[in-house]
């Protein structure tokens, strides 16, 4: 018997909230063939290109959100670094922006997603060799290197190496190189961490 | 002029666009989330050839999008020069790219994986996510103190095509032959790692794989639109308004847009550059037609939307080809001086007497007069005060475009 199916005399029974909790454990199902995949996305990407000239993108939205957040703390400081003023200077609101838009836009679809494929479930993923707490910790270090060098290249894996590749933008597929080299690079020394 | 993309923010309004950015986010995390990108074991894999999946859609995708932008640009159905193609920011890319590597490894995620992980309540993605809120306020912080290496080493608009001097065309299939190539290698890879069986339905694999490659020739058969073929598909609503002379301005236009703080103006001077010695008008750039195309490039990248662009040469008929070379590459608000600069020296002639008006009208595009001294700009008329000539009446031509086209980069 399936998840799914368990929870179904539940709602018979009246239990609202366990109905509510149930759409958490439907069955899970498994991830899509990757070419499949790869093709769907692809045509979001060209989509977003073809209606607004714009790609896809993940790192600028979270920038803009911490910038936002900065600003609620401390808008004097806000309006003494470059860095921030381009974001939420004076009386810009740095969620007044596109990607920010696709950034939350992103959350919204992969929360569906997951829901509807029953993969939406408080759980660490890790290697097999470390503790939860290990995952974190390296998970929470990961996001402050990969963020910053976002930063630095100007775009992520969306917004560089994804959008710019498939529009040929000739430093794009320098900085998919790059994040791709130094992964690869520093794979046998991280080995512990995945295997 | 190519429909797409469609000037949304004029179609649709501020609200509606972003509606089309949320609607576009939402598809890419839903997609993102069915081909398990919030699984960073998964994501994780690929750097140890057990499980290319990560390698395969992303390679898929960047193929798949490439072959519609292009294919489409080919139909004339897409502005490539619309499009955002992220600038090219050599050395900070480079550096960028290795530290994202290295956060790549160490947190198994990247920003995009990590948001539909943390939609997917993956407690890794929610830590990787918190991660990246601390990573983006450093670098807001210390950015300051690398500015110069930040902006550095950089070449603009710069495309694969610019860089190894091959046809749109070619580059398309290569990249498609490549990707093609790393899947079969990636999977042989994975046998020998991961010790993955290979898939059954090889038909199906062979058919995808051939439509890639097809769609790919089709691009190169049909190539992409020239200048020439772009102004052939404009020319008669274009040579209309140019009849209708609704582009080329008055003097006293261009002056008063001069003078206008909330314009920005661009000035581009066509002739010689002994002509443009002898005199030109304040702020003018000196180019040649062989120039325009890196001109093009350059201009949309660094444009405000504020900004009008005119053309000059002595008299009219050569600024206009420079125009309809501008107009057909989709350069925005690009109008001619009436008359060239010939006719601002008539017009503002009391402003400097010693410019005195050549004894015989030769030939066509060259200067009606002659200048004592080769001053450049420094002549009182190249740039009359326009608080003494504010009353001269003109037929105002100048309207700006709402811009069309990207919003910005990846990086917003």
């Amino acid at each position: 018997m399936t998840a799914a199916t368990e929870f179904h005399p539940q709602i018979r029974a009246g239990g609202r909230l366990k109905a509510l909790t149930g759409i958490f454990r439907r069955q899970r199902k498994s991830y899509i063939n990757p070419y499949i995949g790869g093709v769907l996305l692809g045509l979001v990407l060209f989509g977003s290109f073809f209606l607004t000239g714009s790609g896809l993108g993940a790192s600028g939205g979270i920038a803009r959100y911490v910038s936002f957040l900065v600003d609620l703390v401390a808008p004097e400081h806000v309006d003494r670094v470059p860095a921030w003023i381009s974001f939420s200077g004076g009386d810009r609101n740095a969620l007044d922006n596109w990607i920010v838009l696709v950034t939350t836009g992103a959350l919204l679809g992969g929360f569906v997603s997951g829901v509807i494929n029953g993969r939406t479930r408080f759980e660490t993923h890790k290697g097999p060799n470390i503790s939860n707490r290990t995952r974190w910790v390296f998970a929470f270090l990961g996001g402050i290197f990969f963020t910053y060098g976002a930063r630095l290249a100007r775009g992520c894996t969306s917004g560089q190496a994804l959008s710019g590749g498939a529009t040929l933008a000739a430093g794009s597929w320098a900085v998919m190189l790059a994040i791709f080299g130094g992964a690869y690079a520093l794979a046998y020394f991280a080995r512990r961490l995945w295997n | 002029m190519p429909p797409f993309p469609l000037p949304l923010e004029a179609l649709i309004g501020k609200t509606g666009l972003y509606l089309v950015f949320l609607a576009i986010g939402f598809f890419f995390g839903f997609v993102l989330e069915v081909s398990g990108f919030n699984h960073s074991p998964t994501l994780a894999a690929q750097f140890y050839f057990k499980d290319l999946r990560v390698f395969k859609v992303f390679f898929t995708a960047i193929a798949t999008a490439m072959v519609l932008i292009f294919g489409s640009s080919a139909l004339g159905l897409l502005d490539y020069n619309l499009i955002w193609v992220n600038e090219t920011f050599l050395w900070s890319g480079i550096v960028g790219g290795l530290i994202m590597g290295v956060g790549f490894i160490l947190g198994g995620f990247c920003p995009g994986t990590s948001i539909v992980a943390l939609a997917t309540l993956k407690i890794d993605g929610i830590f990787f996510v918190l991660g990246g809120f601390v990573g983006a306020f450093l670098f807001s912080e210390t950015v300051g103190s690398f500015e110069n290496f930040f902006n550095g080493s950089y070449y603009g608009r710069l495309t694969l095509m610019d860089v190894f001097g091959i046809p749109t065309g070619w580059l398309v299939l290569l990249v498609v032959l490549m990707a093609l190539g790393m899947f079969w290698g990636g999977e042989k890879l994975e046998a020998l790692f991961g010790k993955k069986e290979t898939p059954a339905r090889p038909a199906l694999r062979r058919i995808g794989a051939g439509s890639l490659i097809g769609a790919a020739l089709l691009v190169l058969f049909i190539g992409q639109p020239t200048t020439a073929d772009k102004w052939g598909r404009i020319s008669t609503e274009k040579e209309a308004a140019l009849a209708a002379r609704e582009v080329q301005i008055h003097p006293a236009e261009l002056l008063s847009a001069m003078a206008d703080d909330r314009l920005q103006t661009v000035l581009l001077d066509i002739r010689s550059e002994t002509d443009f010695n002898l005199f030109h008008i304040r702020g003018a750039r000196n180019i040649t037609v062989e120039t325009v195309p890196d001109l093009v490039a350059e201009l949309r990248v660094g444009m405000a939307p504020n900004t009008v662009v005119v053309v000059m040469g002595n008299d009219e008929a050569a600024a206009v080809e420079v125009w309809k070379i501008l107009v057909a590459e989709s350069v925005p608000n690009v109008y001619v001086l009436e008359g060239g600069v010939n006719h601002w020296i008539a017009v503002f002639a009391e402003e400097s007497p010693e410019i005195a008006p050549a004894p015989d009208l030769a030939a066509d595009e060259t200067p009606d007069y002659l200048f004592p001294a080769a001053l450049g700009e420094r002549y009182d008329i190249a740039y009359p005060s326009p608080h003494h000539w504010g009353s001269l009446e003109f037929i105002p031509k100048i309207k700006l475009d709402l811009k069309r086209g990207p919003s910005g980069g990846g990086c917003g």
